[in-house]
């Protein structure tokens, strides 16, 4: 387990080098999505249609954030549970999804989707949420503003904290976790 | 008779959807606390002073806790020798929760139609109401703002007599143990037995309102809810389900008399946010 600083857009060999357990400090340009928008995004891809950021090297964090207020970058910011993208997930990383960032476990689908096309999942702390908003530089909403909490903002972040849950070897920072405190009864 | 003017309701409802969102209560504070002096695995102890520290943020910043400012959850206890006036109580409620949420810029997220339209109403409400009419001259609010991903691991479920209080240990923590890091782990489990299906989620959510620490009066169940957080913290979820010794922080429980032929059980599950607060008006 190691520290790690990573700028976005994310590359093959960024991505190859983080393993399952390393703390992250990320940098850059991110996407937020969560339920609605996931819907929308893959409807577009189905179409043929373009979406509203370009996918390739991107990362998306699961979030809906609380509204700011006047003067404020964004308000509380902390991650949603991820399995409910799930089903979306690996038609993103076909497209060039590099990394999700949310909360809890991810399906074998996302995982093994994740190893074949090469994408990462972090974590960050759910319920962590007015700690990460001081990560968030910038923040603007740029599709679906009708969807409210749930539409896609382009934030700028820098050096936001997580872990790695999920590297492209297959490895997962739940299953491991959880093997190395269990005790049988 | 005491007249009591709604709008003294919508004020109360504002006030504490707006306190109950940024300052935790103390008893949970403490229990995180606890909880990292119990933590074994280096990356759970790491997480959970995140978590202590999120709090300290939120309080400074005046920021709410988590993004997800939840469904606002209301138990309302009415005197009976109270008349109240001024307008609809349910009204009355729902306008402080579109205050409070507005004035704290909280997230508001309830959508109007659960499944096929999902259109976001804008002001966090309707609330989910419970009134009760009970003795006296007051009226006392418990409000309790619900997250998403922990109550989307809560679940039902129509036990028999058969199955007996292993039956129903077993069920809480293979519940728990689907969730894993789903619910925002360290968190708090919500049990209610008994009374009718819809009775036993009810009494769930109520054993959530108890503060942790605070035995269940009944030794019984005292025993069961102490035998329940053993196994629960031996699944080894931990914080954030990244492995660990403090996978809950408490197990409450609630009961009450049912049907020779049932045995209903219900496990709502709350995230290491676990807001609420009251006041007697």
């Amino acid at each position: 387990m190691k520290t790690v600083e990573l700028r976005t857009p994310l590359d093959e060999r960024q991505i190859s080098q983080l393993e399952s357990g390393d703390k992250v400090f990320l940098s850059g340009v991110i996407y937020t999505a969560r339920d609605a928008a996931h819907k929308r995004l893959v409807a577009l891809i189905d179409e043929g249609k373009e979406l509203p950021f370009d996918l390739k090297g991107a990362v998306i964090y699961y979030v809906g954030p609380a509204p700011s207020k006047p003067g404020q970058v964004i308000n509380s910011a902390g991650p949603t549970t991820s399995y409910r993208m799930d089903l979306f997930t690996p038609l993103l990383l076909e497209h060039g999804l590099k990394g999700t960032i949310g909360k809890g476990p991810r399906s074998k689908k996302v995982r093994d989707s994740m190893v074949s096309n090469g994408g990462v999942y972090f974590a960050a702390v759910g319920g962590a949420a007015a700690g990460i908003a001081s990560s968030v530089k910038k923040a603007e909403i740029i599709a679906y503003d009708d969807l409210g909490p749930e539409a896609i903002r382009k934030l700028v972040v820098e050096r936001m904290p997580l872990f790695v849950v999920n590297d492209i070897r297959g490895n997962d920072l739940f299953e491991a976790g959880v093997s190395n405190y269990r005790r049988e009864e | 008779m005491r007249e009591l003017d709604v709008t003294s309701i919508t004020e109360a409802v504002k006030d504490l959807s707006i306190r109950t969102n940024i300052h935790l209560p103390d008893d949970v504070k403490k229990a995180l606390r606890d909880a990292l002096e119990k933590e074994e695995s280096p990356l759970g102890r790491e997480i959970l002073q995140v978590i202590l520290e999120n709090h300290d943020i939120a309080e400074r910043e005046n920021m709410p806790i988590c993004q997800d400012t939840g469904v606002a959850i209301v138990f309302l206890e009415v005197g009976q020798e109270v008349h109240l006036t001024g307008g609809a109580l349910e009204d009355a409620v729902n306008e402080g929760v579109r205050q409070g949420y507005k004035e704290a810029y909280l997230r508001k997220s309830m959508v109007d139609d659960p499944v096929i339209r999902r259109k976001n109403t804008g002001d966090n409400t309707p609330a989910v109401i419970y009134t009760r009419i009970v003795p006296g001259d007051e009226v006392k609010i418990v409000f309790a703002p619900k997250g998403g991903g922990a109550e989307n691991m809560s679940e039902v479920r129509m036990m028999t007599a058969a199955d007996g209080i292993e039956g129903v240990k077993d069920f809480v923590v293979d519940r728990v143990a689907r969730s894993g890091g789903n619910p925002c782990p360290p968190i708090v489990v919500g049990v209610g037995l008994g009374g009718s299906f819809e009775k036993c989620a009810m009494l769930a959510k109520e054993a959530l309102m108890r503060p942790v620490g605070e035995p269940n009066p009944d030794p019984v169940y005292d025993e069961v809810e102490r035998e329940l957080l053993r196994r629960i913290n031996n699944l080894g979820i931990g914080p954030q389900g990244l492995g660990g010794r403090i996978t809950a922080l408490a197990v409450h429980i609630k009961t009450v008399a049912c049907h020779i032929a049932s045995m209903p059980v219900a496990v709502n599950i709350q995230c290491h946010v676990n807001r609420h607060g009251e006041t007697i008006i």
